[in-house]
């Protein structure tokens, strides 16, 4: 009995301590954010690795994602004769939703765990240590850049999801089941307001960004220094940003939307 | 200025529940190379990292110049460590820049030096290493010993004041063993360093070292000249100098009775 209570004892010991790690980590990062601005050149390379090189993956799932919303909802929509909103039925859902969550679930996927792998592997091979050693803070010249990089890439990325979408909507609705163009179109527009949907598309991302960042960070600079702790610090990445991109996506529809 | 630029003081440090060292006191002597060994796992690359501050230390001091290392802001911690190179084991070269890159990285974060400037300085520290050739090669390319002489101009970018080797002939061919002995005593004589090796590579690091320790079990066991390091009596350095498979140091993982445990499996 005694040593279970022991156990729970040291999990909480260790789950706090995790969480105040975590905080103060954030804290230097964030405080690190804006001299890192300055370091152009390097946030745009990590820019390019996070961002365009994600663009694929998260074009082509946009694309197919909005091709199965109009095929749905058609499938729906025919029985209520309404078929002609099938456009904004995509439109809004891609943008209020599946945009922001979709496109940070793939990122948190691609970027997100590379990026811990390659933190993992820096401080495996004590390339961190040997900045610190060097007088240079890895917070400012590895983390900040790289933090800020995922930050201008989640919503441009999230955005771009929702073009293809509704672009994939459009082939399957208009030319594919016979959806009037016009009506396909005219209904995007007069449903789609550009503060409710657009920016707070853009809020949910952005906040997202922040999650996936932070999280992808802590876990390569937690991550042991062995090939086994760089694919546990992955796995969690995937897991807890996935996890929080959910739970926060609801609390923001909340706030936003109702 | 004083005889002594790392004075360690009653300096005691554990991982968990093991004590790594036990209240160890060690001084080491400025404008020298200073030997470090001792059997693997004894704490030796510990000792590096809490000389340079990035271990903190359970109990006690160490004094790096006549500044404690572990009382130092961020700050001047940082200001510290421009005055330390450090030549890490594995090289930990950043993977993402040229060798050139890497060599130029310290110069270009630490000084004002226009690029013509540190140009020159990075292929003056190639050339001391003898690798000015492979500049435009990235990590990847070069083999370890070429990494760990990469990493040894790179420690040396901003003429540092003392120089820390972490096992640098680990895993090294006798070409390459060769190369890195002459080059530490040669960096050390030309530049005034004052250097610490940590290995437990005996015969090569006594062939350059003036002054050497010999670690065991959390403390200091021998502190001297390589002359009296050979000439110890002590079983435990004798054990360590000389290779001795038995001694101190047990051959045998502690177990319980060895006729006794193969009785067991009988019956």
């Amino acid at each position: 009995m005694r040593a279970q209570i022991e156990q729970v004892g040291a999990q909480f010991i260790a789950l706090t301590s995790s969480f105040a790690q975590g905080f103060w980590f954030s804290l230097q990062l964030l405080w690190a954010v804006p001299s890192a601005l300055l370091r152009v050149r390097e946030w745009m390379r990590q820019l390019y690795f996070a961002g365009v090189l994600s663009l694929l993956i998260v074009m082509v799932a946009g694309f197919f994602v909005g091709m199965v919303l109009a095929l749905q909802g058609y499938n729906i929509l025919v029985s209520f004769n309404a078929t002609e909103i099938v456009g904004q039925m995509v439109s809004l859902s891609l943008l209020r939703e599946l945009g922001p969550v979709v496109a940070a679930l793939l990122f948190a996927g691609r970027a997100g765990s590379a990026l811990t792998a390659e933190l993992g592997l820096m401080k495996s091979t004590e390339q961190l240590s040997a900045l610190e050693m060097m007088g240079l803070d890895p917070v400012k010249r590895i983390f900040a850049p790289r933090f800020i990089a995922v930050l201008l890439a989640l919503p441009m990325l999230a955005m771009l999801f929702s073009v293809m979408g509704i672009l994939g909507g459009y082939l399957v609705a208009v030319p594919g089941l016979s959806v009037d163009d016009g009506a396909f179109w005219a209904q995007i527009q007069a449903s789609v307001s550009w503060d409710e949907d657009v920016i707070n598309s853009m809020i949910k991302s952005l906040v997202f960004a922040v999650t996936i960042g932070l999280v992808a960070l802590f876990q390569g600079v937690q991550a042991m220094p062995t090939a086994e702790g760089v694919s546990r610090a992955t796995t969690n990445t995937v897991v807890h940003s996935s996890l929080l991109v959910l739970g926060l996506d609801f609390v923001l529809t909340a706030l936003m939307f109702n | 200025m004083s005889e002594i630029m790392i004075d360690i003081q009653d300096l005691s440090f554990a991982r968990g529940s093991r004590l790594i060292f036990d209240r160890v006191n060690l001084q080491i002597p400025r404008g020298k190379v200073t030997a470090i060994m001792g059997p693997s796992g004894t704490g030796k690359t510990t000792l590096l990292k809490l000389i340079a501050g990035q271990l903190t230390p359970t109990h006690g001091k160490v004094l790096v110049d006549g500044l404690d290392v572990h009382q130092l802001v961020r700050v001047d911690l940082f200001n510290l460590r421009k005055r330390m190179g450090m030549l890490f084991q594995s090289g930990a070269l950043l993977t993402d820049l040229s060798v050139f890159d890497n060599i130029a990285l310290p110069l270009r974060e630490h000084t004002q030096l226009p690029e013509a400037a540190i140009r020159s300085l990075v292929l003056m520290k190639l050339e001391a290493v003898g690798l000015r050739g492979a500049s435009e090669l990235m990590p990847s390319e070069l083999s370890g010993g070429m990494s760990r002489r990469v990493a040894l101009a790179r420690a040396v970018a901003l003429d540092p004041q003392m120089i820390f080797y972490d096992e640098p002939f680990a895993g090294q061919d006798p070409i390459g063993m060769g190369v890195l002995v002459r080059l530490i005593r040669n960096l050390n004589d030309a530049m005034g360093l004052t250097s610490v090796v940590v290995t437990h590579d005996v015969d090569e690091v006594l062939t350059i070292a003036d002054h050497a320790v010999v670690l065991s079990g959390g403390r200091v066991i021998m502190s001297g000249s390589v002359e009296a390091l050979r000439a110890s009596q002590d079983p435990w350095v004798h054990q360590f100098i000389y290779g001795e498979a038995d001694g101190p140091v047990a051959f045998h993982y502690p177990a319980q009775d060895y006729k006794q445990q193969l009785l067991a499996g009988v019956q």
